[in-house]
């Protein structure tokens, strides 16, 4: 099966920092997402936005590295915001509770309008 | 002076023995130098004889007696003795060697000595006997400590909590007597949803019992695994037990295995106390035959087989209880736990209301004789997931294979084993968000079999049974590397990941645990099964929907 390696753009929108994510969140997606959050750090924003509406699956070894990100953005003091989690992963975000340390929006537009200003 | 009397003090004191003990000492200006040698006496030295009766000073040069301690004296030159004696008893020598300017003994010095050896007798002897109390309370607390230590190693290996079982209501109660038995209890998850359920009693106490049960556990875990049938169990379990066993310790035990979807319950018993069922108004025993474990090898235990029905409860216990005495010294018996268990409606409050007619029975202020265990298991009145039709429970109970297939340890081919899981139940109507979860658990579980079973050796497959009954979707995910316990799942300190003091990692089977309503993990010398069961329905025994 062709696995679906992890494609990642960044873009700045107003006061936040989006990380557009599409393909898979496993092991092979480390670099990637990593080097994507390097450049969003870099547009020296306080908030950035992980945008998982292209995501079609994300393991243990993704939910750790999206453990490792809120790590950097909470010692750096920005705000670590989603958007587009399927149902699914909604529970898993809570189950995990990483949703007791980033906030979870339905979509990109609802998510940015709570960084503006 | 004072210099003088605090080594003799040390001296003296210290030994913390009641033979007699000399110190040899320079009566002088020169506090370095007041103490001399320490000198055993031995108790059949005829100098002890001597100086029992020998009033004041004596001087050792002039002294003829055959014996060791006089010799030792004279090497040591000690010049003058002075017996310490309390309550006619010798307990110690004051010695002192030439003195310092030369010159003899005057008869004020021996005055003086005497003087001092009348009053430091005594004083001595009180604080040899403070000193001896010291080391008694050291030896009670010793065997404090070896209790405490029994207690952990019995506390530790029972289970923390019950298992949750569809359909049944378990509870338990164990209190340690003050000396601790050898009680014990286990529940294990095996295959296809069953569960076994173990009471035992280690015969002795304290830190040899509690090892002995530890063995027992760890032996009959590993034998319920490899073994379906309960008298198996228990044969290689006593075949196990026997070459290592102390001498005059065996274990009683019974054992039973419950399919939780029948209610069938098959059991064999090693000499213990035979468990009561209750049914309607009514309690009746249980009855298995077999010698207790660890007493001789190649037995056969008897196996029987009842069924638990709804409403129904099982009691195990231990001889705790039914040996316990009243003040009359009358034996509180099997017959009065029988007619309790009938005449009450069963369930978790049967255990308090039996602890209550035990109180009643033995009256205040009853030391606990022996450890008191109890564990029930109530089937529900009405099953969670009995369908209506008569014939539905036997239908229910069926396992249909759907598909058995393997993967390669690869990494990224658990979303090929996931995908394939997803196929293979996709007409049985799964609610699609039990299905994701279902999905999840499937993909955390492979991972797990593929990076810590099969260590990522791609030609080492993972293999998948599919099964399905009326009510559940079974998948069975089996790598090879058994012997390794897999680690209990524990929820992850997501404050300690975020903090950097702990790896992001480590959320597998935290998730797997969560993502379906049962998990049950087996495992033998070669693999690891893990068995991930999602109901079809959710609802108010889906305890994960909430």
């Amino acid at each position: 099966m062709a696995t679906k390696p992890l494609e990642a753009t960044v873009r700045q929108e107003g006061h936040a920092a989006v990380i557009s994510l599409r393909g898979e969140i496993d092991s092979f997606g480390e670099e990637t997402l990593n080097q994507a959050y390097d450049s969003a750090e870099a547009l020296g924003t306080s908030a950035v936005l992980l945008n998982f509406s292209g995501v079609d699956y994300m393991n243990s070894t993704g939910i750790a590295l999206i453990v490792a990100l809120l790590a950097r953005a909470r010692k750096t003091g920005r705000r670590l915001l989603t958007s587009g989690l399927s149902s699914h992963y909604v529970e898993i975000f809570q189950i995990t509770r990483l949703s007791d340390f980033m906030s979870l929006y339905p979509d990109e537009a609802t998510a940015l309008a709570q960084v503006a200003g | 002076m004072t210099t003088l009397m605090r080594n003799l003090w040390r001296s003296l004191v210290g030994g913390g023995r009641n033979e007699p003990q000399v110190v040899a000492a320079t009566i002088g200006a020169r506090a370095q130098r007041a103490a001399g040698p320490s000198i055993e006496i031995a108790p059949n030295d005829p100098i002890i004889a001597y100086f029992q009766s020998a009033p004041g000073a004596v001087e050792i040069d002039k002294l003829t007696l055959d014996s060791p301690a006089l010799r030792a004296l004279k090497t040591a030159g000690v010049k003058l003795a002075v017996a310490l004696v309390s309550q006619g008893e010798l307990i110690g020598l004051l010695n002192l060697g030439p003195r310092l300017s030369e010159q003899d003994y005057s008869a004020d010095d021996r005055a003086l000595l005497s003087n001092l050896a009348t009053q430091a007798g005594p004083a001595v002897r009180v604080a040899q006997l403070v000193r001896q109390q010291q080391i008694e309370a050291q030896a009670r607390e010793r065997l404090e400590q070896e209790l405490r230590v029994a207690r952990l190693i019995q506390q530790t290996l029972l289970p923390k909590e019950l298992p949750s079982l569809s359909g049944y209501g378990l509870a338990r109660y164990y209190q340690p007597a003050r000396a601790v038995g050898g009680d014990f209890y286990d529940f294990i998850q095996l295959a296809n949803g069953q569960m076994a359920l173990v009471v035992g009693d280690v015969t002795d106490k304290g830190v040899p019992a509690a090892l002995v049960m530890a063995t027992t556990r760890a032996i009959l875990r590993g034998a319920a695994v490899q073994h379906d049938s309960p008298g198996q169990v228990l044969e290689q379990a006593n075949d196990l037990l026997v070459p290592d066993i102390p001498r005059n310790m065996f274990v009683t035990c019974l054992y039973a295995v419950l399919d939780p979807l029948s209610g069938r319950l098959r059991y064999a018993n090693a000499g213990h106390d035979l468990p009561y069922r209750r049914h309607g108004d009514g309690a009746v025993e249980l009855r298995a035959t077999g010698m207790p474990l660890g007493l001789l090898p190649g037995m056969q235990y008897e196996e029987n087989e009842t069924v638990v029905e709804p409403g129904d409860t099982v009691l195990f216990y231990s001889d705790g209880i039914v040996e316990a005495h009243n003040p009359q010294r009358d034996m509180f018996s099997f017959g009065r736990l029988q007619s309790l268990v009938a005449g009450h409606a069963g369930g978790a409050p049967l255990i308090d209301f039996l602890l209550a007619e035990l109180a009643r029975f033995t009256g205040a202020g009853w030391e606990q004789e022996d450890d008191v265990t109890m564990v029930t298991l109530q089937r529900d009145e009405a099953p969670a997931l009995a369908a209506s039709a008569p014939a539905a429970a036997d239908a229910a109970n069926a396992w249909r294979t759907l598909a058995t297939f393997s993967w390669p340890s690869e990494p990224g081919n658990e979303r090929l084993a996931m995908a394939q899981v997803a196929e293979s139940v996709s007409d049985l109507g799964l609610e699609p968000a039990r299905l994701e979860r279902l999905k999840t658990g499937v993909a955390e579980a492979t991972m797990n079999a593929m990076e810590h079973g099969n260590k990522f050796r791609p030609e080492v497959p993972v293999d998948f049974v599919v099964r399905a009954s009326d009510r559940a979707v079974s998948v069975c995910i089996t790598d090879q590397g058994g012997g390794q316990p897999i680690p209990e799942a524990h929820v992850p300190d997501l404050e300690a990941k975020l903090a950097g003091t702990q790896t992001p990692r480590g959320w597998g089977l935290f998730l797997i645990e969560k993502m379906v309503d049962e998990m049950h993990v087996t495992m033998d010398e070669k693999t690891h099964t893990i068995e991930l069961i999602m109901y079809l329905k959710g609802g108010a025994d889906g305890h994960q929907t909430a």
